[in-house]
C-alpha cells in the first residue's frame, strides 16, 4: 500500500487555485511599494470586494525602468500583482503589453500561451488555475487592466482608474 | 425585536427543519451544502416552491381585471396573501400593504413620494452608520434633488448605535429619520420602538428598514410604532422580486404615487386622471402575482413554526457560532452588540475574506464574503471586508461544526 502523499489531505481544487507560487507571491510580494516620481500611476478597484490596489510605472523611453504596486487585496489579486511586476521590469511596452494580451488570454479564454519559455512566464502560468474558479477571475485581472492603462497612455501623468466591473 | 427571549443564549426548542428545504440537501463541491447565507437570501421550503408551483400552473391570469374565473383566482390568491402580511406584522388596515419588488423599492419609494415633496433646502435627513446601501443612497438621491442634507448617526466598537449623540440629532431640522431594524453587515437589534418614541416627540416621520428584521423574530408595526416598515420576500424564505412597504394609512394618502401606469389609476383622461385607492396607488403595472403567492405561503410555514420558538432557535445557534468563532486564534469578531440577530461577521489575520469564501466552500460551507452592502460599516472598523455567516431556522449546531473545521482548514493552509 502506498503512502498517501501529503498534499492529499486538500480537495484538488484548493491546491489548484492556491498553488505554493501563488501563495508564496501572497505572502512575500515582491516590488511592494511605492516609486518617488512614477510617471505613471493607475489605480485598480475591485468593486466587489473592494480590493484597491494602485501600480506605479517609471517608462523612461521604450523600457519600463521600474514596475512597483502596493494597496491591499486577496491571494489572488496580491500574488497577480506580484508576479506581474517581476514579469515586466525592464521590458519594453511593446512585449510588456503583448505579455498582457497573453495573461488576459490565459486566464478568460483558457490559451496556455504566454510567450518565450522564461522563468518569469513558468511562474505566471500558475495563474491559470483560477480559471477553475469564475468568481475569482476578477481577482487575477485586475492589475493586468491597470497595467494596460499605464502602458497605452505614452504621455506621463495621473490616469483614469479601472475596475473590474 | 419584541419577541427575542430575555436569556439570549437560551438553549430549548431547537427546531429541526432542514427536510422542508430542497436546496439544502445537495453536494457542493463533494461535501453535503451547508447553508450560512440566508440574511443574503433565504432557501424556500417546499410549500413555497408548491404554492408556485400551483398557481403557475392552474390559476394564473392578470389580477384586478378579468371578469373570467382564472382572474378571480389569481385576485384572490395575490390579496389573500396582503391579507396574511398585515396580519403577521400587526398592520391595521390592508390598504397600508403595499407591494413593491424589494426592501429596495420600499424605500426609494418613501423617499420619492413621501420625502422629497416635503423637503427644502436646509432640511436634514438622518441614517445611521450601520445601514445597508439601500437605506443610504435613495436619501442621497433625494437630499442631491432638494438641497436637504445627510446626518450620520454614529456607532460604537461593538456595533451599537449611540443613541445619545441620536437623541442630539434629532432637532428642529430633521424632516426624516431612516434606520434599520438589524444590521445586515453587524447583526445589531437596534431599539427600534424607543427610536421611533424619541423622532415622534419631535414629529420627526421614521422608516425602519426591516429586511433583516422579519426573518428572524415576530415584528409588530402597531408596537414599533414606527411610519413605514419595508422588507423583502426573499429574506424571509419567500420568492425574489417580492418586497413590502408598511405605511400609515393617513401619511400613504397625501403622497402621490410613485410611478404611473397600469392598476394605479381610476380613471385616466387627457385633462387629467384620478388614482386608485390605497394601496393600487402604489402598484403600478402588472405585479409579481406569483411571488407574492409564494411569500403568502412563506408566512403561513413561519406562523406554522412560530416565531419566537424560531429566535429561540437562531439565539441559541448564534451563541454557538459566537463562542467558537472567537476560540479561533486570529479570528476578530466585528458586530458584538448586546442583542443581536443570528448574524456573525468576522476577519481572519492574515487571511483576506475572498479567500476564506472560496476555501470553505471547498468544503461545501456557503458564507457571504465581502462588504455586504454597507461599506461604511467596513471603514468604520478599518478592512476591507468580512466573512459572514448567518444563521436562519434551518440551521443546526451540526452546521457551525462544519464551518468551524473548514475555517481551521483554510487557516492552516494559509499559515
Amino acid at each position: 500500500m502506498k503512502a498517501a502523499p501529503s498534499s492529499g489531505d486538500l480537495p484538488q481544487g484548493e491546491h489548484e487555485l492556491y498553488r505554493e507560487v501563488i501563495l508564496d507571491h501572497a505572502r512575500n510580494p515582491r516590488n511592494f511599494g511605492t516609486l518617488e516620481n512614477p510617471t505613471h500611476t493607475v489605480d485598480g478597484i475591485n468593486p466587489l470586494c473592494g480590493d484597491r490596489l494602485t501600480l506605479y510605472v517609471d517608462i523612461d523611453g521604450e523600457r519600463l525602468d521600474a514596475v512597483r504596486f502596493d494597496g491591499h487585496g486577496c491571494a489572488i489579486s496580491l500574488a497577480s500583482a506580484s508576479l506581474l511586476t517581476v514579469a515586466v521590469q525592464g521590458q519594453t511596452v511593446e512585449d510588456a503589453l503583448e505579455l498582457r494580451e497573453n495573461v488576459l488570454r490565459l486566464l478568460e479564454q483558457g490559451i496556455d500561451y504566454l510567450g518565450p519559455a522564461t522563468p518569469q512566464h513558468t511562474a505566471l502560468a500558475a495563474l491559470a488555475g483560477v480559471r477553475g474558479f469564475p468568481s475569482r477571475i476578477k481577482c487575477a485581472t485586475l492589475v493586468w487592466q491597470a497595467l494596460g492603462q499605464a502602458l497605452k497612455r505614452r504621455d506621463a501623468g495621473p490616469t483614469p482608474t479601472v475596475t473590474t466591473e | 425585536m419584541n419577541s427575542l427571549p430575555d436569556t439570549p443564549f437560551e438553549t430549548s426548542a431547537s427546531l429541526d427543519l432542514r427536510a422542508d428545504f430542497p436546496a439544502l440537501h445537495q453536494e457542493i463541491n463533494g461535501r453535503p451544502l451547508v447553508y450560512l447565507d440566508s440574511a443574503a437570501s433565504a432557501q424556500q421550503p417546499q410549500t413555497v416552491i408548491d404554492a408556485v408551483s400551483r398557481y403557475q400552473s392552474h390559476d394564473h391570469a392578470n389580477v384586478h381585471r378579468g371578469v373570467h374565473t382564472l382572474s378571480h383566482r389569481a385576485t384572490d390568491a395575490y390579496e389573500s396573501a396582503r391579507d396574511r402580511i398585515r396580519a403577521f406584522i400587526n398592520a391595521a388596515k390592508r390598504s397600508e400593504i403595499v407591494f413593491t419588488k424589494g426592501t429596495t423599492e420600499s424605500i426609494n419609494l418613501v423617499a420619492q413620494s413621501f420625502a422629497r415633496p416635503r423637503l427644502e433646502p436646509g432640511d436634514r435627513i438622518v441614517v445611521t452608520h450601520m445601514e445597508h446601501h439601500a437605506n443610504i443612497v435613495p436619501w442621497q438621491l433625494v437630499c442631491e434633488q432638494t438641497g436637504a442634507e445627510l446626518v450620520v448617526t454614529p456607532i460604537d466598537e461593538r456595533g451599537q448605535l449611540d443613541l445619545e449623540t441620536l437623541d442630539e440629532q434629532l432637532d428642529e431640522r430633521v424632516a426624516m429619520l431612516a434606520v434599520g431594524h438589524v444590521s445586515n453587515a453587524l447583526g445589531t437589534i437596534n431599539p427600534v420602538a424607543e427610536i421611533c418614541r424619541l423622532a415622534h416627540e419631535r414629529e420627526i416621520p421614521v422608516l425602519v428598514d426591516g429586511a433583516q428584521g422579519v426573518p428572524h423574530a415576530s415584528v409588530d408595526v402597531a408596537a414599533i410604532g414606527c411610519d413605514f416598515y419595508a422588507f423583502s420576500g426573499h429574506k424571509m424564505f419567500g420568492p425574489t422580486g417580492t418586497g413590502v412597504l408598511y405605511g400609515r394609512e393617513a401619511l400613504l394618502e397625501d403622497m402621490p404615487p410613485y410611478q404611473g401606469g397600469g392598476d394605479m389609476i381610476l380613471e385616466v383622461r387627457f385633462d387629467g386622471t384620478v388614482y386608485n385607492e390605497l394601496p393600487y396607488k402604489f402598484e403600478a403595472g402588472t405585479p409579481n402575482i406569483s411571488g407574492f403567492v409564494g411569500l403568502g405561503a412563506a408566512v403561513d410555514y413561519l406562523e406554522t413554526i412560530g416565531m419566537q420558538r424560531i429566535a429561540r432557535h437562531e439565539q441559541a445557534l448564534l451563541g454557538t457560532l459566537t463562542k467558537r468563532l472567537g476560540d479561533i486564534p486570529g479570528v476578530r469578531l466585528i458586530g458584538t452588540a448586546a442583542h443581536k440577530a443570528s448574524v456573525q461577521s468576522f476577519v481572519v489575520e492574515d487571511i483576506h475574506p475572498h479567500d476564506l469564501g472560496t476555501l470553505v466552500d471547498q468544503q461545501g460551507v456557503a458564507i457571504r464574503t465581502g462588504h455586504h452592502c454597507a461599506m461604511p460599516v467596513m471603514q468604520y472598523f478599518d478592512v476591507p471586508g468580512t466573512a459572514r455567516a448567518s444563521l436562519a431556522l434551518y440551521n443546526d449546531e451540526d452546521d457551525i461544526d462544519r464551518l468551524i473545521a473548514a475555517l481551521d482548514r483554510a487557516i492552516r493552509m494559509f499559515q
